[in-house]
């Protein structure tokens, strides 16, 4: 049976990092974060341009992406800073990452006293003694039934969609079929081809949601002056060869290989169950894999073509490219090299069996391109109030 | 030794993709058969396995990608000038 070396959380999900999450709740004290993060070992920083001034549905990613983050089985222990007037409050996001019953502590940086000096002390001090708790718990062996996959690509070309791309379906196809988790986000690539998601959605209900999703975001950017069905493809993928936007779609959605669709997922929604999941969100791929990682994602698969560096604080992110020269050009940046099919007349199932041995290798411990070299971005998707839409398209 | 070409589903695509560029004239051996290539091929366009009549459906992935606008001979190259889409022309009305 496959297995991976994993961490036990206390609701019995699985961590393939141990990592202390120190979140910042709002914009005015991402550098009390940073400073506590620096000082405990293990942790990383949370910070995000945004926590105040928000409401709606932008109130509400943002809360749930912070949450989820706090929640993700990669993270030991989280500690949550606030300053104390924002509207997305430390005691917001630090009560709602207490159900997931893992070490959480919240605090307002206006009730230390002392100012960020006093606080960033006070966060060092809680951050040391969860890391030197997270230490105590060793590596046990799981199955995949535990893992949960996010798909991504970026600085796509011509070639992804028929190297790296479908190389990785064969492996979210793996996971699913070992009883796993699989999420393929980017709303945006999935136009020209939702006919046939439906066709894969595993009722008529799920098959009716994805239509209802792609029509209201073809219908919303149309009262933009945007049409998303005539500016795909772009003029770059016309010269690299994509002939029509549902060739490109295609391309895209590779990444998912064949499973049945179970479900839509509001942006960092968690999965309510195993299989494959489509996730609302617009394709910026930092926005995408916070997404994923806030929804419960411990590793995610992210090809690229033309080479893209970015990673995820909490879920580590492997790189695969099936362009001979971005391999060759951005070589620390590239864990999975696809472009084998091209240069050595590799099949796509052989590269798909080299990523199971490095998703397997990671989950295990073994670092990634964009851990080794400190990618951890963050970026939460914005969709922005009807007013404020109404404002811009004037 | 290097791939030239990559079909996605080998039971029903009617075309290929280069992964190098191709000359034209160029012969491929494709499931036993030779296709001449009629005309330059960038990486990463395609060309027909077999001959296409307009209004068919151009198949990749297993799936289709596109409608042919005319004629297409089998080795040539398949792009806007011969198919459109049919998700824009069919599915998207």
């Amino acid at each position: 049976m496959e297995e991976f070396l994993g961490y036990e959380r206390p609701k019995g999900e699985v961590g393939i990092r141990n990592k202390i999450a120190i979140i910042s709740s709002v914009v005015c004290v991402n550098h009390v974060a940073e400073e506590i993060s620096n000082q405990v070992e293990n942790s990383v920083a949370i910070t995000h341009p945004l926590g105040c001034g928000q409401f709606g549905p932008d109130f509400s990613y943002t809360l749930r992406t912070l949450v989820g983050l706090g929640k993700n089985p990669n993270v030991y222990g989280t500690v949550v800073v606030g300053l104390g007037c924002e509207n997305i409050t430390s005691k917001l996001i630090g009560k709602q990452i207490k159900r997931a019953k893992k070490p959480i502590e919240y605090f307002d940086v206006q009730d230390v006293k002392g100012g960020t000096i006093a606080a960033v002390e006070k966060g060092i001090k809680i951050g040391n003694k969860m890391a030197e708790e997270a230490k105590e718990l060793k590596r046990e062996s799981f199955d995949f039934s535990n893992l949960v996959l996010g798909l991504e690509c970026g600085g796509s070309d011509s070639i992804s969609g028929i190297t790296a791309n479908p190389a990785v379906g064969i492996i979210s196809d793996k996971i699913v079929e070992l009883g796993g988790t699989s999420i393929l986000p980017e709303f945006t690539e999935w136009v020209g081809t939702e006919h046939l998601l439906m066709e894969r959605a595993k009722d008529q209900k799920i098959a009716e949601k994805i239509k209802e999703t792609i029509d209201t975001l073809l219908n919303n950017t149309m009262k933009l002056g945007i049409d998303f069905r005539g500016i795909q493809p772009t003029p770059g993928n016309i010269t690299g060869g994509l002939t029509t936007i549902e060739e490109k779609s295609l391309g895209t959605i590779a990444k998912a290989g064949t499973a049945p669709i179970q479900g839509i997922l509001e942006y960092s929604e968690k999965p309510k169950g195993k299989g494959l999941w489509l996730m609302i969100e617009p394709g910026l791929d930092v926005e995408s894999m916070t997404g994923l990682a806030a929804a419960g994602a411990q590793i995610i698969v992210m090809t690229t073509g033309k080479g893209s560096p970015c990673g995820n604080p909490i879920a580590p992110v492997i790189k695969i490219c099936g362009n001979p020269k971005t391999c060759d050009w951005m070589d620390c940046n590239i864990d999975i090299d696809a472009s084998t099919i091209i240069t050595e007349d590799k099949k796509v199932e052989h590269v798909a069996s080299n990523l199971w041995d490095k998703v397997k290798r990671t989950c295990n411990g073994e670092k990634t391109s964009a851990e080794i070299l400190g990618f951890e971005d963050i970026a939460i998707w914005r969709c922005s109030a009807a007013p404020f839409q109404a404002f811009q398209s004037q | 030794m290097s791939n030239k070409f990559i079909i996605m589903d080998n039971d029903k695509d009617n075309c290929a993709t280069a992964l190098v560029d191709i000359s034209q004239d160029m012969e491929l051996e494709v499931n036993h058969e030779i296709i001449k290539i009629n005309q330059d091929i960038p990486l990463g366009h395609k060309f027909a396995l077999k001959n296409i009549q307009k209004g068919e459906k151009i198949m990749k992935y297993g799936q289709i990608i596109g409608i042919a606008t005319e004629d297409i001979s089998v080795g040539d190259w398949v792009h806007t000038h011969n198919i459109t889409s049919h998700y824009l022309e069919e599915v998207s009305q």
